[in-house]
């Protein structure tokens, strides 16, 4: 473990910095995934289509290949963004295509009876949608959702290939390669540092399941 | 999904029609609008100059041959190690599931330990500790068929989904009627049993969708062996391999997602259609009535 | 796996060894030594009887180690192991090429999956601690390169009066860890696994700086048609090694040996490959190190 004691100061940066970059990807992958899953039940048939196309893109597509598309292709087009905002965009649209997927799952599970009632209170459907549908949608998605997130928190590792630079995957590579340090101490540092963050949001995502569980 | 989405809304009428009509055509026309200044500054940075398409598209280039014969190569790499990985995290997803759920309490804690030690850990990180560790106790791995970097790739894969695998067969039995397992055991089968011939068909047919998924995601995983660089030579790794010789990065990664796209889309299709077989044979077999409430979902 | 093979091959020693002979006639310009003597147990001479040997190189270091479509690296680097291999009496053609990208050289030369590492690799003090140096062969200088147009960026204290700019390098690698003492943050530093993502970086304004060893910039500016150029002095000095199983003073003594008494396929080596990039100077063989 010597390796991590010596440079516990970068170990904590880049755990700051990975945390950062999470929650980020977090907040912004719920949005866009919640934005395409409702066009994706949307009356609109060419809202669908997007949604359709999205979702099958971005499922199916590595993410290395994503985010090697964010930092590159888009520069090419002429926007200028930092790599912490390249890798971000490429994260939240990857994750944001899995989060559409873990709603529309939930927003099935919803009880036909309840959107009919909705319906039949004359609720238009932004606002069925808005006021009865999602609220419901997301609890019982919560299980998915909270799946989909933990292996987001874990993809944040490979951004790190893509120019962020000090996050806590880089500070293994800094420590293995231009320091000659073994990697398995280096990497346990690494690992605990993950840990902690996907242990963590798990327990919280118990708690959360319990608190809001549907029951049937 | 369309229909129950119809549940959702009424059907639009005239007005609504023509709305989502004209919203049809103005989003068409900014998506449109948008591509094609995308085309011009593309072609302004001279990505779409021949030479760095030539060898991916015009046969008569001299590397067309050799790109291509790679290409082969690294996919046919992806597939067995996609193969392997898909093969072997079932198994062990099944054993690590069924344990989790048979063992007492007390025995059911090292398996809960792996199962969140390895759900927790990114599986770039997975794949270097099965390296080292392989590498360290110098387990015997010669007898394997193919290179180590395989079979590192392969076992570090299926650590991380055999997990997932187990947790996903989990939900689907908690999810079954409770009078299944009591059914089961009504009869005189014992608890392991009614898991096997009662409970783990039933969840397995429920979670299909969940398990292709995730199927899908071994087959991009196996991309991750080109960040850590071990050498084993599969798609992304040859896509990265020709576009750093032919320095033409944004056209040779096109094309390689491209292929990962089709094929992986390919699966999610079968998938769907495979969903579809079973719950028509499962609900013309048994209990026509209750499946519309559980599938209308 | 790797290792079994070359036990077999030992076994088939006196075969290898006529094969070696027979097939040294391969076009290749690299002297292949025909009868060989090296003390029982050496290195040397399990190589030699071997009839083939592995060596870790760089697949992705244009000059240096760069591997082709038919999987077989060029440059450099790949040269520099041709010498060595040939004056144990393996032809080029029996040298199994291994990928080593920087974060596991000292590993796989640890786990004995290569015979030796010729991978732009720099010496110092950390990795001497799990291996051996033999050479140097070459002292590369690190240096910054920028847009043509760039004006305000003249040299690597030019960095830190100027805290909005973005230096790139490769994750990982000793100009990586050098440039930091000229920023005023670790902001500044962008990292990627290869230099060509770099240089794509550079040329669509992502970063205004790319650093490392100046033989490398040259490499990628030459490809640019003018569009980037070098600023500065040469700022450190890199010199690089050849990465072999720790004490093992044998056989680097034999390869400093070797590379001294091969100095014209050495310069020859280096005018077919690194050479023949505008405004690189030819090196001279630097005196070895002491072998420890």
């Amino acid at each position: 473990m010597g390796p991590v004691i010596d440079n516990l100061d970068l170990y904590w940066s880049g755990f700051l910095q990975s945390l950062e970059f999470i929650l980020w990807c977090l907040v912004g992958s719920l949005l866009v995934g919640t934005v395409m899953a409702a066009f994706r039940v949307s009356p609109v048939p060419s809202l669908r289509a997007l949604a359709v196309a999205y979702v099958n893109v971005f499922r199916n597509t590595p993410l290395t290949i994503v985010l090697f598309f964010m930092a590159f292709g888009l520069p090419e087009l002429g926007i200028n963004q930092s790599y912490f905002f390249f890798a971000a965009l490429g994260l939240i649209l990857y994750t944001g295509a899995f989060v559409c997927e873990a709603l529309r799952s939930g927003v099935n599970a919803v009880p036909a009876g309840q959107a009919e009632a909705a319906r039949a209170l004359g609720l238009t459907f932004t606002q069925s949608m808005r006021q009865v549908i999602l609220p419901q949608a997301f609890r019982s998605a919560i299980p998915p959702l909270g799946s989909v997130q933990i292996a987001m928190f874990k993809n944040s590792a490979v951004a790190g290939a893509f120019g962020i630079g000090g996050d806590l995957y880089s500070v293994g590579k800094t420590l293995t390669s231009a320091r000659g340090y073994d990697y398995v101490p280096v990497l346990t540092g690494v690992a605990i540092g993950y840990l902690i963050i996907t242990l963590t949001a798990a327990a919280l995502l118990t708690l959360l399941e319990r608190k809001v569980a549907i029951v049937r | 999904m369309t229909d129950s989405s119809s549940v959702l809304f009424d059907v639009p009428g005239p007005k609504a029609r023509r709305r989502a009509q004209v919203l049809t055509v103005v989003g068409g026309l900014v998506i449109l609008a948008l591509v094609a200044l995308a085309v011009m500054r593309l072609a302004e940075r001279g990505q779409f100059d021949a030479e760095l398409w030539s060898p991916w598209i015009n046969p008569t280039d001299e590397n067309f041959a050799q790109v291509w014969r790679l290409v082969g190569e690294g996919l046919l790499a992806t597939v067995i190690a996609a193969a392997l990985a898909i093969a072997l995290s079932l198994v062990v997803g099944i054993a690590v599931g069924v344990t989790r759920m048979m063992f007492t309490p007390i025995l059911r804690i090292p398996v809960v330990a792996f199962i969140e030690l390895f759900r927790g850990l990114p599986v770039v990180i997975t794949i270097v500790y099965v390296w080292r560790a392989i590498v360290e106790t110098e387990v015997p791995i010669d007898w394997l068929p193919g290179d180590d970097a395989l079979w590192y790739l392969v076992i570090g894969l299926t650590l991380y989904n055999s997990v997932i695998i187990a947790e996903i067969l989990r939900a689907g039995v908690a999810s079954l009627p409770r009078g299944q397992r009591e059914a089961g055991l009504a009869i005189g089968m014992t608890p392991w049993q009614t898991m096997r011939s009662i409970q783990l068909p039933q969840a397995f047919r429920t979670m299909l969708p969940a398990l292709v998924s995730q199927l899908v995601v071994i087959l991009k995983d196996t991309s991750l062996v080109a960040v850590i660089g071990l050498g084993y030579r599969e798609l992304l790794d040859r896509g990265n391999q020709i576009a750093q010789f032919l320095d033409n990065p944004i056209q040779s990664l096109f094309i390689v997602g491209a292929i990962y796209v089709v094929i992986n889309y390919t699966l999610s299709r079968i998938a769907i259609w495979l969903e579809r077989r079973l719950s028509r044979a499962s609900s013309s077999a048994d209990e026509p009535e209750a499946e519309p409430a559980a599938a209308g979902a | 796996m790797r290792l079994n093979r070359l036990k077999a091959g030992a076994a088939a020693a006196g075969l290898a060894l006529a094969l070696t002979a027979c097939g040294s006639d391969s076009g290749s310009d690299v002297e292949v030594a025909s009868d060989t003597d090296f003390p029982a147990g050496s290195t040397m001479a399990e190589i030699a009887d071997a009839g083939t040997m592995t060596v870790g190189t760089k697949f992705d270091q244009p000059g240096f180690g760069l591997a082709n479509l038919e999987d077989v690296p060029e440059g450099f680097d790949v040269e520099v192991a041709k010498i060595i291999a040939g004056a144990m009496g393996i032809a080029p053609e029996d040298i199994e090429w291994t990928e080593t990208p920087s974060d596991i050289r000292e590993q796989v030369i640890e786990d004995g999956d290569v015979d030796m590492v010729v991978a732009t690799y720099t010496i110092n003090d950390e990795r001497k601690q799990r291996i051996t140096f033999a050479g140097p062969y070459y002292t590369a200088g690190q240096q910054l390169m920028v847009a043509s147009d760039n004006d305000t960026i003249t040299g690597p204290d030019d960095l830190a009066s100027n805290p909005d700019a973005k230096v790139c390098s490769v994750t990982g690698s000793t100009p990586a860890d050098q440039i930091k003492e000229y920023l005023t943050s670790d902001d500044q530093l962008v990292l990627f696994d290869v230099y060509e993502k770099c240089a794509d970086a550079l040329s669509t304004g992502q970063v205004d700086v790319v650093t490392t060893d100046n033989v490398i910039l040259l490499g990628l500016s030459s490809e640019a048609d003018g569009e980037f150029k070098l600023v500065g002095e040469q700022f450190t000095e890199e010199p690089y090694g050849i990465g072999i199983a720790k004490g093992d003073t044998e056989f680097c003594e034999f390869i400093n040996t070797t590379l001294q008494e091969n100095e014209d396929a050495y310069n020859e080596a280096w005018a077919s490959t690194a050479g023949e990039v505008e405004g690189t100077e030819a090196p001279t063989l630097p005196e070895p190190d002491e072998c420890v």
